[in-house]
């Protein structure tokens, strides 16, 4: 039976990890590849690397680490942050990224979508979709790490964006993103319910009982960070727990 | 021991390098015929779609090199598939090294997404290429075709319905998963492939 999955994100910054961490047996705590590495042994099903970096060096900054990842991991990994071309996308997957995924250069340009999964399958292409609902209920696209509205409907753009080739969504609803009061039940059953590729359901878990409502029926994967980071949420013992409630894990690593 | 890695046109090939260096061996990437068929063993990785792939093998006369290979041979992902009869993607012909077809997954339900992605476990083990792996061991899928169920399976998966996650015949293996990806039981696959004495033609 196919198994939900626990992803943790890691913000990358000129190759380091932004946010502290509590693992007090990490040799470098700031060094993305020491925290994957014991994500990985702890049962993490997958990762998500997010790069921050804004300067020129970043491409090569970033393509060298996705190597070095790639080079210590033996699990699943996407790659995020301004991602913008066929190019970008190369560079990361030749270097051993298993998908990448994009956000607002792809809602500026979708026919980016369209090329990346032309070129290197759907399989590999994470449409990321940042939301917020508005006071009339409806659920919008949040744009630049969410920081510029649109007015373009969560749901439209990420049927649009299955429809142009993305072979999953990762949905993160900025109203929940940082309360650790529990996932976007509704949009994300939403999103899931209209489109036929996998959700990735982020923003909000800060117990495993939140964990376990998303993942009963609505989302197929759920990420989170400093829950993660901080040790308040251990993997193994959150997987214990959900297998317990009944959904599918993937227990021994 | 001398291991070849098949480059070409959907061959992601870095992380499986990496996996392989892991577990001591260096693979060589190359599609010159004369270094696949004086390989000791030889991997065909593959994620991309199958008529782009099938008409760059053949465009390099790879599809005729492949069926001769002699030696213990592994096809990953789309590398299986190519080696089935037929894929439903873009109706492609391939290399028809096992009997089994290859058709696009079909779900009634929503909540049954595809591409299946994730950690699906397989079963009904019956080769060497998993021994030391334990029934209902957990590996990572990333696949909207799928190989029927037949004489070739050496082990299944559930997703819609039973299907192969692996084949095998004479020296030809192929997984549907991607043992370089499925962590340490995905290590023990790949290393098995490397020491155990497969059987060659």
């Amino acid at each position: 039976m196919l198994t939900k999955r626990i992803i943790p994100c890691l913000d990358i910054k000129n190759g380091r990890t932004v946010k502290g961490t509590n693992f007090v047996d990490l040799r470098d705590a700031g060094d993305p590849v020491e925290l994957a590495a014991i994500y990985a042994a702890q049962g993490a099903d997958e990762l998500v690397f997010l790069d921050i970096t804004a300067t020129n060096e970043k491409r090569k900054t970033l393509a060298e680490l996705v190597d070095r990842i790639a080079q210590r991991i033996n699990i699943p990994f996407t790659v995020g942050g301004g991602i913008s071309s066929v190019e970008d996308v190369r560079l990361l997957l030749d270097h051993g990224a298993d998908k990448i995924s994009i956000n607002t250069s792809a809602f500026k340009n979708p026919n980016l979508i369209d090329q990346l999964a032309a070129e290197f399958g759907s399989q590999c292409v994470v449409l990321a979709i940042d939301t917020k609902q508005h006071d009339d209920g409806e659920w919008y696209v949040y744009l630049n790490g969410g920081r510029v509205a649109t007015e373009t409907r969560c749901l439209d753009w990420a049927i649009e964006g299955v429809k142009r080739g993305a072979g999953e969504i990762l949905l993160t609803s900025m109203d929940h993103d940082g309360t650790k009061s529990g996932f976007a039940k509704e949009i994300t059953g939403i999103v899931s319910t209209h489109v036929p590729v996998p959700i990735i359901a982020s923003g909000g878990g800060g117990e495993p009982k939140h964990f376990a409502e998303i993942l009963n029926g609505i989302a197929d994967a759920a990420l989170a960070a400093s829950v993660f980071h901080f040790g308040e949420i251990s993997i193994p013992d959150l997987k214990k727990y959900l297998s317990e409630q009944n959904i599918p894990m993937r227990l021994n690593s | 021991m001398k291991l070849v890695m098949i480059k070409y046109n959907a061959g992601n090939t870095r992380s499986l390098q990496y996996a392989l260096r892991r577990l001591g061996v260096e693979p060589l990437i190359t599609d010159n015929a004369e270094e696949i068929l004086s390989a000791d063993k030889i991997i065909f990785p593959g994620v991309g779609e199958a008529s782009s792939a099938m008409k760059y093998l053949k465009s390099k006369q790879l599809d005729q090199v492949i069926i001769q290979v002699k030696q213990p041979f592994l096809g990953i992902c789309l590398g299986m598939q190519l080696m089935c009869t037929h894929s439903e993607e873009n109706d492609t012909p391939c290399l028809g090294i096992f009997d089994e077809a290859v058709k696009l997954f079909k779900s009634n339900y929503s909540s049954i997404k595809i591409p299946q992605i994730g950690w699906n476990t397989i079963g009904h083990l019956k080769s060497n290429l998993f021994n030391g792996v334990a029934e209902n061991s957990h590996c990572y899928f990333v696949h909207s075709y799928y190989a029927h169920l037949g004489d070739h399976t050496i082990a299944t998966t559930d997703y819609c319905s039973p299907y192969s996650a692996a084949l095998h015949r004479d020296n030809f293996y192929g997984v549907q998963f991607h043992p370089e990806k499925s962590a340490l039981v995905g290590e023990k696959i790949i290393e098995n492939f490397l020491k155990e004495d497969l059987i060659c033609r």
